[in-house]
């Protein structure tokens, strides 16, 4: 079947559109209302909100109906994330399983793990932080220390070592994590991704206050921690494959929706229309970066359609995710950036009773070039895998 | 929603792509350098593979096939910056004159329109085509050409003329790429040469303009592909310090950075040539964007060419500046990244 090229929504998905706008329209708490999911309030209120929407299965639509999605595609998916965005409804507290954790357990899972961990992953019950990163081990993560020893006796693995900048480590439920199962192998070879229970005796948790002063991410501690064997995610030894899979959404089609920037940067432009008639020559001065923000979201739009397209026809996405990590958190930045400069000495004003969106989307946003591998990392990926580039 | 090339239309700039890399080598590009001419064997070859003839209507002995074909094509084009005027012909003049010939309001359409449209599917007219919005500026392809489309401003009124090569003298005007083969018509606009004046032509110059934007923009992606190409393949040979440069992690993201550009640049410029094929509302924006991306891109992919070959780069035997000079030149073309991010910008502000 030859399919011609087309960019219209199918009338079956601009119908999705409607039903998910409507829900929307009637169940989204107002805009910016709740507190900020890096406190235990906001925590909280991020998961009941979640709840809510998971009871009316709109929490994770492209999953299976068994899991509590609706079973629809990507491009239904990216639509339903532009009417959730559209709405300006909260973040998602549960991110780091719906939009990480969850492909990488459809690709490698058991059924019984998938039955287990799946519905309240959805509904937000058990909320998931990522445990990769270590003291001595962030960019090279194949170099990390923490250790699981074998035991026999119990059937299982005994966690040791100390994770860290855990995002949502400080409240979370659940953590997948990287440990090395076989010290004597070969760096990538000896590791092994685990599912771990936070209340399992021997886990320390330490919340670390970011840039902004909140407990966005913690330290964690592993102090002969017991694992049993069917919380193992995929083979034993095979942890970097599995952890590859799941940095492959975090760089590539999952965690960022287009409909994210697409918004943001429109909100820039009816920012820029505003202070045109405030600081006229001010605003001048940043017509040329309020309309490249404006392009690099667009540009985002697009590359996402195509490679979704590319995904629904069989093919699969490669280093190209690296290439998509660089351009969204770059157009977040740029975004966030000829905002403050559009604002000008207002940029600064912050704290109580101030409501400053650009300033925390700048501050959420210069992060952006450092998690899910920084982009230095993601340029010598695209060097190297996408050009042949030697290995340096 | 299906945002890809048909298979049909791979196969067809797969088979183009050989075509020329046969047949538009760097040493033919060189010949066309010293000697440039618009009626080659290379323009009949791609005549008769229907690639001149694309955008003619089928009528009139073409394919009637609109822009998203063209773009996979002219893409291929800027891959070995072909020197013939497939952009200015293929691109503009074609649809334009489709144009004037479906537009029934005058009855039988013109015969000298439906003359050179069958003149362009056969390969027997090569076009150059004003741009409106700079009407004193040299035309690129005009020093040749068989045909100029030209725009002239009669007190606040559009005309649109055509002009047969033999009718006005044309002064060549030095590029820097010799084979843009720039050119200032001398010519007076006459009855004789009116094709179309009034509002519509308002409306066929706004197209033609966003066309331009997106078939040049479609040519920079091929030329910002050869030129990365061209510099991963150096970087892997050429040794320093015992090894390849291409391992120094000052070079690879250099390299790194140009491609992630061009990776985004590909979808915008097909995006866009749906938009213009479907007439879909915001067809301008899309185009502003296409062209404003694939210049940043090409630009960026030329320095990081030249600077990651070296001094060999910058010699007139190495056969980059070959594809530096098309890309310099095509970025400014048309409305720059600057014009179309202005223009951009206009737009979304009269949408509030
Ligand atoms: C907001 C936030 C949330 C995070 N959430 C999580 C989480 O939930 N779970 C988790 O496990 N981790 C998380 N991280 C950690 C993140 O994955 C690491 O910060 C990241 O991998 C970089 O490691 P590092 O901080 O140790 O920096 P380093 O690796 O020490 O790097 C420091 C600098 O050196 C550069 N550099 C290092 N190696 C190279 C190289 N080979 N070539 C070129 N440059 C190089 C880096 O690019 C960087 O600029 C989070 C980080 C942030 C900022």
């Amino acid at each position: 079947m030859d399919r011609p090229m087309d960019l219209h929504y199918s009338d079956a998905q601009e119908a999705f559109r409607a039903e998910a706008r409507a829900w929307l329209a009637g169940h989204a708490p107002a805009p910016r209302s709740l507190p900020s999911l890096d406190t235990a309030d906001g925590f909280e209120a991020h998961r009941a909100w979640e709840a809510e929407m998971y009871a009316d299965r709109w929490s994770v639509v492209s999953w299976p109906e068994a899991f509590g999605g609706r079973g629809v595609g990507i491009i239904e998916w990216l639509v339903f994330e532009e009417e959730y965005w559209r709405a300006q409804a909260p973040l998602r507290v549960s991110q780091n399983g719906v939009f990480l954790l969850a492909p990488t357990m459809f690709e490698f899972g058991t059924d019984a793990q998938k039955a287990r961990f799946l519905p309240p992953m959805a509904s937000a019950a058990e909320i998931w932080c990522q445990g990769w990163s270590e003291p001595d081990a962030g960019s090279d993560l194949a170099g990390i220390r923490s250790r699981a020893r074998r035991s026999d006796a119990e059937g299982g693995w005994v966690l040791s070592g100390q994770k860290t900048w855990a995002s949502r480590g400080a409240f979370a439920e659940w953590c997948f994590g990287l440990f090395r199962t076989d010290p004597e192998a070969e760096r990538h070879r000896g590791l092994t991704y685990f599912l771990i229970d936070m209340a399992t005796p021997g886990v320390t948790v330490r919340p670390i206050p970011q840039i902004d002063g909140e407990t966005g991410f913690a330290e964690l501690f592993f102090e002969d921690v017991f694992v049993a064997d069917d919380l193992v995610l995929g083979q034993v030894g095979h942890g970097w494959n599995v952890a590859m899979a799941t940095a492959g959404s975090e760089r590539g089609l999952s965690l960022r929706s287009p409909a994210r920037y697409s918004r943001a940067a429109d909100r820039l432009v009816d920012l820029y229309a505003d202070r045109l008639a405030v600081d006229p020559a001010r605003a001048a001065r940043s017509a040329d970066a309020v309309a490249r923000a404006w392009m690099d979201a667009e540009a985002y739009r697009l590359n996402t359609l195509w490679t979704a397209t590319r995904v629904l026809d069989g093919g699969s996405v490669g280093p190209e995710a690296s290439a998509n990590k660089i351009h969204w958190s770059e157009t977040d930045l740029a975004i966030h950036r000829a905002a403050l400069d559009l604002l000008g000495p207002e940029a600064e004003l912050h704290g109580d009773g101030v409501d400053a969106p650009w300033l925390d989307g700048y501050l959420f946003a210069l992060a952006g070039p450092i998690y899910a591998g920084t982009n230095e990392i993601q340029r010598n990926v695209v060097a190297e895998r996408m050009l042949g580039l030697p290995r340096g | 929603m299906h945002f890809a090339f048909s298979d049909q239309q791979l196969e067809f700039r797969d088979a183009v792509r050989q075509v020329l890399a046969k047949e538009c080598t760097t040493d033919d590009l060189r010949a066309a350098v010293d000697a440039p001419s618009a009626r080659t064997p290379r323009w009949a070859t791609l005549a008769e593979l229907g690639v001149v003839g694309l955008t003619v209507p089928e009528a009139h002995g073409g394919f009637g096939l609109g822009l998203v074909d063209l773009v996979a094509l002219v893409e291929e084009a800027g891959r070995v910056a072909l020197p013939e005027p497939l952009v200015e012909t293929t691109g503009l003049a074609a649809p334009l004159l489709a144009e004037l010939a479906a537009d029934g309001s005058d009855g039988e359409a013109d015969p000298r329109v439906t003359g050179w449209l069958g003149g362009i599917a056969k390969g027997g007219v090569a076009a150059a085509v004003g741009d409106a919005g700079r009407p004193t500026a040299p035309i690129a392809g005009a020093d040749g050409a068989d045909l100029l489309l030209l725009v002239t401003d009669v007190s606040g009124r559009l005309e649109l003329h055509g002009l047969d090569a033999g009718a006005c003298p044309v002064t060549p005007v030095a590029s820097l790429d010799p084979t843009r083969r720039l050119g200032a018509p001398a010519w007076e606009p006459s009855p004789a040469t009116l094709l179309a004046y009034g509002p519509r032509v308002d409306a066929m110059v706004d197209r033609t303009a966003d066309r331009a934007a997106v078939v040049v923009g479609a040519e920079l992606l091929g030329l910002a592909d050869a030129m990365i190409t061209m510099t991963a393949s150096y970087a892997r040979d050429r040794q320093q310090f015992g090894k390849p440069i291409g391992s120094f992690q000052a070079v690879k993201h250099l390299v790194a950075g140009a491609q992630v550009l061009l990776e985004f640049a590909r979808p915008v410029v097909y995006g866009a040539a749906w938009a213009l094929d479907e007439r879909a509302p915001d067809a301008t924006r899309a185009a502003s964007v296409a062209k404003a991306y694939a210049s940043e891109a090409a630009l960026e992919a030329a320095r990081v060419a030249l600077q990651v070959h070296g001094a060999i780069g910058y010699t007139w035997e190495c056969d980059l500046h070959l594809f530096l000079k098309r890309s310099w030149a095509l970025a400014e073309s048309w409305g720059s990244a600057g014009d179309h991010r202005a223009r951009l910008l206009s737009s979304l502000l009269d949408g509030r």
